[in-house]
């Protein structure tokens, strides 16, 4: 089934889910090695890769908001408190800005630069910079954003898979393994 | 009367300027050896980009030396050592990218170098120059177009443009965002020696 129910995820929200997990790890990591490394031809490389798969996840980020709103939302076990439930709402709802806001601070950095690179899309298509006024003061603010923003992004994805392991081994439910998609449960709606 | 009299002036004025145009092509009066001097010298080259301005810049520190045999372009040469790390864009992020190892490694490497192999006269006052660029290690063909700008007692300049490929260098860093090819559009005035 494509579409989520009321007790899984359908195959969409999970390939959503896991495609965008390793493209934020990736990113994370390029991000951080982009920038720290010495060869200065590599790292313009991967600075162009880094634009582009940030621009991917932005897409994707788009789509699966939409998703999201348009499926049933798969209900936590009965025996989850309502402190947890805010928790979990919360993470979510920061997790899903987070997506959303991390790329466009990235494309801000690029669009107010003032060296001025042109994004080329993985090689294959241009995409037009933000309408900011470029200055190294607009592109020092966002790139102190986008660098703080990722610091956050990584407490919450580490907060979020802290939350599925204490599902599946402390809690001994169902919550990890639903998005796993090994075996979702039967449809009994 | 009055036509013929403005008749009379183009025909001096003609008279006088086609032989000195003239004198100015014959390159026997200005055979010698000359060093390519930074005064009244100027050595741009820009690199278009996908989208936007590109990158446009100089170099602000070479020498070189044409050696002209007045009767004979073809027996005369050109070499020019250029100081990569003396390359100026306007903007100092660029220039440090453009030093670093992803362009010119200006920590290990100290010229880039052109010697002409032949010179071969296209027009009255223009000729095509090949030759021999050596840039990181790798030696590759290029061609310039050289037109003669002016000359005077013991100086001569010269317009000299060409296209050269960064490919063949190492130096393809950022292509095909920024084009391969570098447009170098270079005035080069030299004095005898």
């Amino acid at each position: 089934m494509l579409r989520n129910t009321r007790l899984g995820y359908g195959w969409v929200a999970i390939a959503l889910h896991w495609t965008i997990a390793v493209l934020i790890v990736g990113q994370w990591t390029l991000g951080k090695m982009m920038k720290s490394i010495a060869d200065q031809r590599l790292s313009f490389d991967l600075i162009q890769w880094h634009k582009s798969f940030g621009l991917l996840i932005l897409a994707l980020a788009f789509f699966r908001l939409v998703w999201r709103l348009a499926n049933p939302r798969p209900a936590l076990p009965a025996e989850t408190s309502g402190l947890e439930r805010q928790a979990a709402g919360w993470t979510h709802r920061a997790l899903y800005a987070l997506m959303i806001v991390m790329p466009l601070t990235g494309w801000a950095i690029a669009s107010t630069t003032v060296l001025e690179i042109p994004t080329l899309a993985f090689y294959l298509f241009i995409v037009p910079d933000l309408p900011l006024t470029r200055s190294d003061a607009a592109e020092a603010l966002w790139a102190s954003v986008h660098d703080v923003l990722g610091w956050v992004l990584l407490g919450l994805v580490l907060l979020h898979v802290l939350a599925a392991l204490r599902h599946h081994f402390l809690l001994h439910d169902g919550v990890l393994v639903r998005m796993l998609g090994a075996g979702p449960p039967v449809n009994r709606e | 009367m009055r036509l013929k009299n403005l008749s009379l002036a183009a025909f001096l004025l003609g008279g006088l300027v086609i032989p000195a145009r003239s004198a100015a092509v014959d390159l026997n009066d200005a055979a010698g050896r000359y060093a390519i001097s930074p005064s009244g010298s100027s050595l741009a080259f820009a690199i278009a980009s996908i989208a936007g301005k590109g990158i446009s810049g100089r170099f602000a520190r070479y020498d070189g030396a044409i050696v002209l045999d007045g009767g004979n372009l073809a027996r005369s040469s050109v070499r020019i050592t250029i100081v990569p790390a003396s390359v100026e864009t306007g903007q100092d992020r660029v220039d440090t990218f453009l030093k670093s190892n992803a362009v010119f490694d200006v920590a290990n490497e100290h010229a880039i170098s052109f010697r002409s192999s032949g010179i071969r006269r296209t027009g009255d006052r223009s000729a095509t120059i090949t030759g021999m660029l050596t840039a990181r290690g790798h030696t590759s063909p290029a061609t310039f177009e050289a037109e003669l700008e002016d000359m005077g007692k013991g100086w001569i300049s010269f317009h000299v443009t060409g296209h050269v490929l960064r490919s063949p260098y190492g130096m393809d860093v950022g292509t095909p965002i920024y084009s391969n090819v570098v447009q170098f559009d270079m005035k080069l005035k030299a004095r005898r020696e």
